[in-house]
């Protein structure tokens, strides 16, 4: 199966403490800057919503987040725009991008170091429905990619995989925890190996 | 954009209506046509806009990113999808909900479509329909397809076309109505989708119904076109009808809707609306699409003028058997409740006893209760919408609308279920109370999405909803009825006029900054369906509006007399004394370190108009020949394709069928009602253009047109590869002449 528009949100330490205000400026900062490989476009300020997208930086072949989904805050990567390559290729593109912004948040001096990776969990999703319905045979279909990607992430050490929310109508989506934890780097390090 | 895209419509065969299969379709082809150059970028953005996919803000490629306006590199490059509309902008998808009507399997198809193609919400607007935000114009037929199959169209969601037929929300089962108005608002709905008679407009048109004049559910007065029930006794009956008003409308300088009758029978409303859609399509302004609305019509000529002719205009139209045929068991309820009727069983306390308050109204039928879900700005997300639908689900018979002041209302609820429902809207953040009151603030999308916006009307509204919510508990019961509407310019997408407090986008020039303002307008009656608009009073800096709206609500809780009404108060004490209260307001602090006032609510930049872009809400005007004409040409590329399948039969028979597309396009600028008839078709054209000599090539004389006619003669025998192949390059030269004997036809006469 092909696994397109992958979706890579990296659960963050302490939940409760993080403003997600200060994100509005570092987001348009890094659209005045370029900073990402994607081509950056706007920010959406959707923080009046309850366990939603929280605040969007809309990219054109992409768009990353500090997202709230089923109210647990992670930095999210949603890759929009088709790839070429291998589900392995896919899917490491998508965590690279993920650790990167990840990376960012954690050294940007207005957040004062509570926006941080729990290091330990990160959940991943395919926003397509056709491509991967959220059914048990999409599991067995992905079930050795998965394997063999996260394998690789985390440098051959323990991890996980649990299904998420068997409710066909959502994304197809595998939460993956690890005993140990991991930084962004370290993450990083082994998927460049 | 989604790799998908090539499989859903083999998915979907099958499960969407076939008009609304064909029409997707047809706009996939236009996408290919305008990707390869040969269908012109105003047609395109008109016909894009007909199925409701709308521009957004940076679309003309540049960004205005705090310090210096930036060129946005989009990957297609110099494609554009409209004037100024680079192909790959992010862009608005309007999706149209009539009536507001939807049932839990559709909210899942918006659910599955915000997460796949926007940004995982669905905002719900002031007309009951549904936006989707950043969608790509790659992925506009597949999201289509997807809500085809849904049974929902995007068809005529924008343009200058009929928009969504809206209606009370409550209708069915409120108390005050005087009869359902739901039957006559669906087949009004279905009959003007896609009518010729609706095709040729100047500018947009929108219907709403009421159940009753004296509440605001539908607010009829701002409608082209306002519909509300009425009851006459006759013969010792109550026979239903409608009072019918037109050339309402909001806009920079709103207009009152006319009465055109008070009483107009269910089986005349129909015939009345197209009539009224006729005299509009041929006398409205075209050129000039500041007043090409039917409020400058109705206004020049005079309710009389314009009475007289679509009553002559209705003495023409011919017969058609959907005039009556939905009246048959238009007058029984169409609704069930899935729970039996119930009461409380116990007294209401805590967040329960106020959201009760505020969010739940009695139905008519005994025993039931309407739930209203209020969304913060009309946003939801697409895990909050799966939840709705399977609330919906648990506690009625799927009965879910959209309102004009961007919520949900369920209806039907047993009111022994309401603890119950209101804890489960709890668990997914939509029992928040305050529907309806001060907190409850409506706002068009400015700065945030729109191309117009001038202020962050989002921004200011989502500011004054935390303010506001913070003392909700201390606020005065007459405060807290009140209702406040922001749009982001004088456009009135956010009805400004129609509030106690409203407010609408400006910019002032200080010290050589732009500062973002609002202007204030006060006076607007928000019940009798507006019963009045209110008026601009002065213009505030952005960022002390919150102040401006305490001290007005302060000062009404302690000056009103024998609880007037805000309007009242507000006419009472003048504008001398306003502006004596709000002067110091008007003014940024002397302080020019304190740069917040040169930033709009949410966005960080400093302020700048450099963003605003050229609207599409008054679409491109673009006549039925325009449309013809390129119809045409889309179906002889359908024709080349046939031809390359080696389908000579089919090629053969779509080129002679794109010929006919063009000549009747031609012969409509004259007989707007040709028939469908292929040898009425080459007749008439025959007639008015080659024996006219109207379509001569100052070169080729009627040469082309001969090609018309030798195919007409010849379209009842089988193509062969080479004749198939001779005909496609007829057609394409008989479409060229017809173009060219367009555009040397002098412009239409403006009436």
């Amino acid at each position: 199966m092909e696994l397109q528009h992958v979706n890579v949100k990296l659960l963050v330490e302490n939940p409760g403490e993080v403003d997600l205000e200060p994100l509005i400026p570092i987001f348009h900062r890094w659209i005045q800057d370029q900073v990402c490989e994607e081509l950056l476009l706007d920010v959406a300020d959707y923080r009046h919503v309850e366990a939603g997208p929280g605040v969007v930086l809309i990219g054109h072949q992409a768009n990353y987040s500090v997202d709230n989904a089923d109210e647990r805050l992670g930095i999210r990567y949603n890759r929009k725009a088709a790839l070429e390559g291998s589900n392995q290729d896919r899917l490491k593109q998508a965590t690279r991008a993920a650790l990167a912004a990840c990376q960012r948040l954690e050294s940007e001096p207005s957040l004062n170091g509570r926006l941080r990776f729990n290091g330990r969990e990160l959940e991943l999703f395919i926003n397509d429905r056709l491509l991967a319905p959220n059914l048990e045979a999409t599991r067995a279909a992905a079930e050795s990619d998965f394997q063999t990607f996260f394998q690789k992430l985390f440098g051959g050490n323990d991890f996980c995989l649990s299904y998420g929310n068997g409710d066909p109508r959502r994304l197809f989506s595998v939460s993956v925890r690890t005993p140990r934890p991991f930084n962004a780097a370290d993450l990083l390090n082994n998927l460049a190996c | 954009m989604k790799v998908s895209n090539a499989l859903w419509k083999d998915e979907l065969a099958g499960e969407m209506p076939e008009d609304l299969a064909r029409e997707i379709d047809i706009f996939e082809t236009e996408l290919a046509l305008r990707k390869q150059g040969k269908l012109d970028e105003r047609l395109f953005a008109e016909t894009r806009l007909r199925r409701g996919a709308y521009g957004q803000r940076y679309d003309n490629g540049q960004r205005h990113d705090g310090k210096k306006v930036q060129q946005i590199a989009y990957p297609s490059g110099e494609l554009t999808k409209g004037p100024n509309t680079m192909w790959d902008a992010p862009g608005m998808q309007r999706i149209k909900i009539p009536g507001g009507g939807v049932n839990p399997e559709q909210l899942e198809t918006l659910a599955e479509l915000a997460e796949e193609y926007s940004d995982g919400i669905v905002h719900v607007t002031t007309r009951q329909d549904s936006q989707l935000h950043y969608v790509h114009i790659d992925d506009t037929p597949t999201l289509m397809r997807r809500l085809a199959a849904a049974n929902i169209t995007t068809r005529e969601a924008c343009g200058n076309s009929v928009r969504n037929v809206t209606a009370c929300p409550y209708a069915g089962v409120c108390p005050d109505e005087v009869f359902d108005v739901t039957p006559y608002s669906c087949a009004l709905s279905r009959f003007l989708l896609g009518h010729p008679d609706c095709q040729n407009f100047g500018r947009k048109f929108k219907p709403a119904f009421s159940g009753c004049s004296q509440h605001a559910c539908a607010l009829t007065n701002i409608h082209d076109l306002g519909l509300i029930a009425v009851e006459r006794r006759e013969n010792g009956e109550d026979k239903r009808g409608f009072g019918v008003y037109v050339g309402g409308g909001l806009g920079a300088v709103p207009y009152q809707a006319k009465l055109f009758d008070s009483f107009v029978p269910p089986e005349e409303l129909l015939p009345l609306a197209q009539s009224i859609a006729r005299v509009f399509a041929r006398h409205g302004e075209k050129k000039n699409r500041n007043r090409a609305r039917i409020k400058f019509l109705v206004h020049d000529l005079g309710i009389e003028k314009f009475k007289e002719l679509v009553l002559e205009e209705r003495k023409t139209l011919p017969p058609d058997p959907r005039w009556t045929e939905y009246l048959k068991g238009a007058e029984e309820s169409h609704e069930e409740p899935l729970r039996p009727p119930g009461e409380l069983s116990a007294p209401a306390a805590g967040p329960f006893e106020r959201w009760l308050k505020t969010n739940t109204r009695p139905q008519k039928q005994q025993g039931y209760a309407v739930v209203t879900v209020a969304l913060p700005l009309g946003d939801i997300t697409a895990n909050q919408l799966r939840a709705l639908a399977d609330i919906v689900r648990r506690f009625t018979k799927g009965t879910v609308r959209t309102t004009v002041e961007q919520n949900f209302v369920v209806r039907w609820v047993s009111r022994s279920d309401l603890p119950e429902i209101h804890q489960a809207l709890d668990a997914v953040g939509l029992a928040e109370p305050g529907a309806g009151t001060i907190i409850d603030v409506t706002a068009c999308p400015g700065t945030d999405t729109c191309k117009l916006g001038i202020s962050s009307s989002r921004g200011l509204a989502a500011e004054l909803r935390k303010q506001l919510d913070e003392k909700s508990f201390q606020l005065d019961e007459a405060v807290q009825n009140l209702h406040i509407k922001i749009s982001g310019c004088f456009n009135s997408c956010g009805q400004h006029h129609v509030a106690d407090l409203g407010f609408y986008g400006v910019s002032r020039k200080m010290g050589g900054y732009a500062v973002p303002h609002f202007q204030l307008v006060l006076g607007g009656e928000w019940g009798h369906n507006v019963g009045s608009y209110g008026l601009p009073v002065m213009a505030i800096p952005s960022k002390n509006i919150p102040q401006v709206v305490t001290r007005l609500t302060e000062r009404y809780v302690s000056g009103q007399k024998n609880g007037e009404h805000f309007r009242d108060f507000i006419k009472r004490i003048g504008k001398v004394e306003l502006k004596n209260m709000l002067d110091d307001l008007t003014r940024p602090p002397a302080d020019k370190t304190d740069r917040s006032f040169f930033r709009d609510w949410g966005d960080p930049r400093e302020y700048s108009l450099g963003d605003l872009g050229v609207g599409e809400c008054a679409g491109e005007v673009v006549s039925s020949t325009d449309f013809g004409l390129a119809a045409a040409e889309r179906e002889v590329f359908e024709a080349q394709l046939a031809l390359e399948d080696g389908e000579f039969e089919q090629a053969g028979k779509k080129a002679y069928h794109s010929m006919l597309q063009a000549a009747k396009a031609l012969v409509k600028i004259e007989y707007a009602d040709v028939p469908d008839d292929p040898a009425q078709i080459v007749q008439e054209f025959r007639t008015r253009f080659y024996d006219t000599q109207k379509f001569f090539d100052p070169y080729a004389g009627g040469k082309f047109a001969h090609y018309l006619f030798a195919a007409h003669k010849k379209s009842d025998v089988s193509y062969t590869a080479e004749s198939a192949r001779f005909l496609v390059e007829e057609a394409q030269l008989f479409i060229e002449a017809s173009h060219s004997c367009y555009n040397r036809l002098p412009a239409p006469a403006a009436v």
